[in-house]
């Protein structure tokens, strides 16, 4: 159900953009169904909680890690997703009215989306669960803040924001993981009933603690916390105050109650605890914004919440938890009406805000309650909060527990006092600010607020008051929990009056000093402008961010050097080095023969001599045929080595390839150029040998590895080629069936290939446009005299000049056409059982067409294939696709082979195999590429030629003339 | 199993070879060199396939033991039909390149050697920006 009611957030969220088109801003009204219905239906499971019990949502997710989706909410669980909810359902309300006329929905399904992950953040039970939740509240904050990038502020507040939180999740994630491997659990229910202990369990806890201070903003990550007021101010109510910040506060008090007691985490706890506290609050009296008053009003509360959670005493969690709900409540509203007084001020400068108090002294009066509830005034339940936590810290001075000495916890108090006595003073300050009457000030331009927008914050208001009187039942609800902390003696509870005891004598010290703090607010400045700057940990987290673009600025100029061989260089001398030290620690090697007859022999004699010679030529047509003798002679070996289909294929890419190589270098320069690699010849010569030597002793090695014990796996396929592909060639059978997705990825990748040709050729379309072999007569200025009657084949060969026709290979190609169109599908189909295949079939007819070609232009291949060659590569890919797919629907596995028997009178038996569809897909892919490379490098580099867009190489040099044309 | 001592040194040398021309600037050599690599690891299939026998196809021989093995031969046939489909568009990108600028040549990467010079000045890339805020001033931040 949880994840139900999470999942209507982020559906709700998708759909904001929609929404907003048709609704606008009262896109708000139906988004906050989403937090309405889980927060009723978290107040329908109050019985299962106030029963002590949990509920729980359990899914699995990878089981090897211990990693679930499991969902645990106890008390304190659903007191925070209470908190979530709720104030969620107050602030999109309280948004329908802030963003009123808004066109955009990107905030507000951000928000929606973050109030989602929020209540699976606090309802996890998951650590890896709890993480994920915990940094997409991150990237959703991130968002938010960043919600207008157009100023470099904020662009700079949301990096921060985001490179801190984040470094502290990282580090938190660390410490889950160390946890586990402890606790040998990622439950973090086990984790807090069974504790692991030892330095690693420590080191892990303590790094969890890391995450939840950089979360909750605590020194020394406090300074993210104010730039992230750039986002708008609901946002900020929600998720710098009520929500996303709280959930550093949640971790340390579900923790605490276990690893309170790890060395460093009361000394860390208390020591930041209480530095924020007075650094927030020191910070917030000087401040002239009522937002970022607020915002560092928040840092310094934050830290006074995660003190009282995390040095766990029971007094203390109690209080902790009291504070962490009345801070939502005030917080939250305080946040709404600066939102309210800067909608209908137009500014929240306390020096230019004077006599909203008259013009609104409703809103004034409830502001106060919350202000009042702030600085811990009776009888707001701020007060009945922050004397439960005085009665906590006061219990440790009279040696509540062990481990802190009354020393220290009367310093702590000391402290705490001046903090509360700073947190009067700069809630004074808000409400003076916000509302009082200002000589001096300017007049201010003011419109009424509408009924709605006041009213969320007046309800939040009150209900601080509403609550300052249920300060027993508040106590009953998170008592259960303080139970859980197991250290110290249990408090009294929340109440209004306890007598005159320790508390009551701290909160009347704090509340004079605090109104002191007000009343000379102007000497006070003039002290602080005193204070000498110092370098804070805000400078050095920019000068690392400066100094981490200096250093990759730096690596990447060193590493980087942007030459292609350097690279290249690097990759192979690695591959060197790896494999020879791999090869070193071999003891055994195989033994070897020489060859095993004397053609082998000299074949390879022949491919070696054209190899080193192809390296050194410098002619550029001279190298493309010595590198074709290497490729022939490739093929030769294949036959003698019992791989007829090898052969066949490597035969027909060999001749393809020189044809694709001649039909292009006959527009570039006859030479390489030598520019101006001499000086690095030597290592080249170098890598070359090192490679060349590798791979001859790997391929020994590998030889090696068939040892009589090892059966290749290939060994069965002798059996399994016909039983399930029905195929006798085992080749053909591994190609369409066995290992059919390699052979789908490998025609993908000719059609990308044959795209991209075309696209280098032809820029913006796969062809120019075909043209008939009539048309090409009609557009020629010198009209000869043509041989127009039907009945003549391989016409188009007369709109070349007479000085490049060849009548005997035009009578050739009449004669060789038909004849390798049929060998083609002979090919195609027999080769199941004997060698061929698509592969080989296809080459074939591209070859066929290629001829035509030859013997007579490119109108004649227009002719041959009268269509765009991007239809058969994208038709034999889906076909291909659709022999895959189609056994699923019969029940069967994706690429299982089927076959029939027909008996066909005369004709005798045929014998179908259903991965011949598959064959014909493969077959019309390879001469979809072949018409492709034709049609780009044959009858478009013609046409560039004639467009004058060709390059014209430079005679008796290494580069051509560059064909300007292409430019365009 | 005795390995093939002669093929196994001739696909070295084609590999050495192909790795030669790799290593140059000029993108019609660089394509031969991949070619001539590729033969030779093909080759190199073809040594580490084993003793020779018989074409894999069923009912040559008595059994699995008498014909070639048929993995390997599988695998070449897949690498020499995407060698040919990386053969074309090279020499494409071969032939655009001499359409543009007149050679082939693979230039070093400008963006690179800027990066060198910031380096050299010692200051921060282009890309970097400042990420103060403040509370006061031309740097607040704002909704």
């Amino acid at each position: 159900m949880l994840y139900a009611l999470i999942a209507v957030h982020a559906i709700l969220g998708a759909l904001t953009p929609l929404l907003v088109r048709r609704l606008g801003a009262r896109t708000f009204f139906i988004l906050a169904l989403a937090p309405l219905t889980a927060g009723i239906w978290l107040l329908t499971k109050a019985p299962v909680i106030l029963g002590g019990q949990h509920y729980l949502e359990v899914y699995g997710w990878i089981p090897a890690l211990d990693v679930d989706l499991t969902l645990r909410m106890g008390l304190i669980q659903w007191v925070l997703a209470l908190i979530v909810t709720w104030i969620g359902v107050a602030v999109l309300l309280y948004s329908r009215w802030y963003f009123d006329g808004m066109t955009s929905g990107r905030s507000a399904a951000v928000l929606t989306l973050f109030a989602g992950t929020m209540l699976g953040l606090v309802t996890a039970d998951n650590l890896i669960t709890l993480f994920i939740f915990w940094e997409l509240t991150t990237v959703f904050s991130y968002l938010l803040i960043g919600h207008d990038p157009t100023r470099r502020a904020n662009r700079g507040a949301a990096h921060t924001a985001l490179v801190v939180t984040t470094t502290g999740g990282l580090a938190m994630l660390v410490g889950i993981i160390a946890l586990w491997s402890t606790a040998g659990t990622l439950s973090l229910e086990q984790l807090v009933n069974d504790p692991p202990t030892g330095t690693l369990a420590t080191v892990g806890a303590l790094l969890m603690l890391t995450g939840a201070l950089s979360k909750s903003a605590l020194v020394p990550f406090h300074f993210w916390l104010p730039g992230a007021m750039a986002a708008p101010t609901p946002i900020s109510a929600y998720l710098h105050a009520a929500a996303m910040v709280k959930a550093g506060v949640y971790l340390v008090a579900v923790l605490a109650p276990a690893f309170a007691t790890v060395p460093f985490w009361r000394p860390a706890v208390m020591l930041l605890g209480t530095l924020t506290m007075i650094i927030g609050g020191w910070r917030a009296l000087r401040q002239t914004d009522l937002k970022l008053l607020l915002a560092y009003g928040t840092v310094s509360q934050l830290g006074f919440m995660v003190l009282l959670v995390g040095i766990g005493t029971e007094a203390a969690a109690l209080a902790g938890m009291g504070t962490v709900i009345s801070h939502a409540l005030f917080k939250s509203t305080l946040f709404m009406c600066v939102g309210l007084i800067d909608h209908s001020a137009g500014t929240r400068d306390i020096r230019e805000l004077s006599g909203v108090g008259y013009r609104v002294p409703w809103l004034a009066v409830l502001a106060g309650l919350a202000a009042l509830s702030m600085a811990g005034m009776p009888p707001l339940v701020g007060f009945l909060t922050k004397e439960a936590a005085f009665e906590a810290i006061a219990n440790l001075v009279v040696g509540d527990i062990q481990a802190i000495t009354p020393l220290a916890a009367a310093a702590l108090a000391a402290a705490l006092v001046f903090g509360s006595a700073i947190t009067v003073g700069y809630s004074l300050r808000f409400w003076w600010g916000a509302f009082a009457s200002k000589e001096g000030a300017p007049a201010l331009s003011w419109h009424r607020p509408t009924l709605g927008m006041a009213g969320v914050p007046m309800f939040l208001g009150a209900l601080s008051l509403v609550l300052g009187f249920l300060g027993p039942q508040l106590t009953a609800l998170l008592q259960p929990y303080a139970e859980r902390v197991s250290h110290g003696q249990p408090g009294h509870g929340f109440a209004l009056w306890h007598g005159f005891t320790w508390p009551l004598i701290m909160s009347v010290i704090a509340l004079g000093t605090g109104i002191l703090l007000f009343v000379f607010r102007e000497a006070i400045a003039d002290i602080q402008a005193t204070f000498p700057t110092t370098t804070t940990a805000e400078e050095l987290f920019h000068k690392s961010m400066h100094g981490l673009d200096r250093i990759s600025v730096e690596v990447t100029a060193r590493t980087q050097r942007g030459s292609l061989s350097i690279y290249l260089g690097t990759i192979l001398t690695v591959l060197v080095a790896l494999s020879t030290y791999a090869m070193l620690r071999i003891r055994v090697w195989p033994t070897y023969r020489l060859f095993d007859h004397w053609p082998q022999l000299l074949v390879a004699a022949v491919m070696a001599t054209a190899a080193v010679l192809a390296a050194t030529s410098r002619g550029r047509i001279r190298a493309v045929l010595l590198v074709g003798v290497t490729g022939y002679g490739l093929a030769l070996l294949f036959a003698m080595g019992g791989a007829p289909d090898l052969a066949l294929t490597q035969v027909l890419v060999e001749t393809v390839t020189v044809i694709v190589f001649i039909l292009v270098v006959r527009k570039l320069p006859r030479y390489f150029t030598n520019r101006p690699l001499n000086s690095t010849r030597w290592w080249r010569v170098l890598i070359a040998l090192a490679v060349g030597i590798t791979v001859t002793l790997i391929s020994l090695v590998a030889v090696g590895a068939r040892v009589p014990s090892a059966e290749p796996i290939s060994k069965a396929w002798y059996e399994a080629a016909y039983e399930f592909g029905y195929g006798k060639n085992i080749v053909n059978v591994a190609l369409v069936d066995t290992r059919a997705w390699d052979t789908f990825g490998e025609i993908s990748v000719l059609v990308i290939a044959a795209t991209g040709v075309a696209s280098l050729i032809f820029l913006r379309s796969r062809v120019v446009g075909l043209t008939s072999t009539a048309q090409a007569f009609e557009s020629r200025e010198d009209d000869p005299e043509a041989d127009t009657s039907p009945g003549v084949w391989l016409r188009a060969g007369q709109t070349l000049s007479p000085n490049v026709r060849s009548l005997v290979f035009e009578v050739t190609t009449r004669m060789l056409f038909g004849i390798m169109i049929v060998v083609s599908i002979y090919l195609l189909l027999a080769g199941h059982n004997w060698p061929g295949g698509g592969f080989a079939g296809g080459l074939v007819a591209g070859m066929a067409l290629f001829i035509r070609y030859l013997a007579a232009g490119r109108h004649e291949l227009d002719e041959a294939a009268p269509f765009d060659a991007g239809r058969l590569l994208g038709g034999g890919l889906l076909l291909a696709l659709l022999a895959a797919v189609s056994p699923l629907f019969f029940g069967g596995t994706v690429l299982q082979s089927y076959d029939i028997h027909l008996a066909i009178p005369l004709l005798g038996d045929l014998h179908l195999v259903s991965s011949t569809v598959f064959d014909i897909g493969v077959y019309l892919v390879v001469v979809g590429m072949l018409l492709d490379v034709a049609r780009s490098l044959g009858s478009g580099i013609d046409q560039h030629s004639s467009e004058e867009i060709a390059p014209v190489p430079i005679p008796d040099s290494t580069k051509a003339l560059p064909g300007y044309g292409g430019r365009s | 199993m005795s390995a093939n001592l002669v093929l196994a040194i001739t696909a070295g040398i084609l590999v050495a070879a192909g790795v030669y021309l790799l290593l140059e600037r000029s993108l019609t050599r660089i394509l031969l060199g991949i070619m001539v690599a590729s033969n030779g690891v093909n080759l190199m299939f073809l040594v580490a396939a084993g003793r020779p026998g018989l074409p894999p196809i069923v009912g040559f021989g008595e059994g699995a033991d008498d014909v070639s093995d048929p993995l390997p031969q599988a695998m070449v046939l897949t690498a020499i039909v995407i060698t040919m489909a990386v053969a074309a568009f090279v020499l494409t990108m071969a032939y655009r390149s001499f359409q543009l600028h007149g050679h082939d040549e693979v230039a070093d990467d400008v963006e690179d050697a800027r990066i060198r010079e910031l380096a050299q000045q010692d200051v921060v890339s282009e890309s970097y920006e400042d990420t103060t805020f403040s509370d006061t001033g031309a740097d607040v931040v704002s909704e």
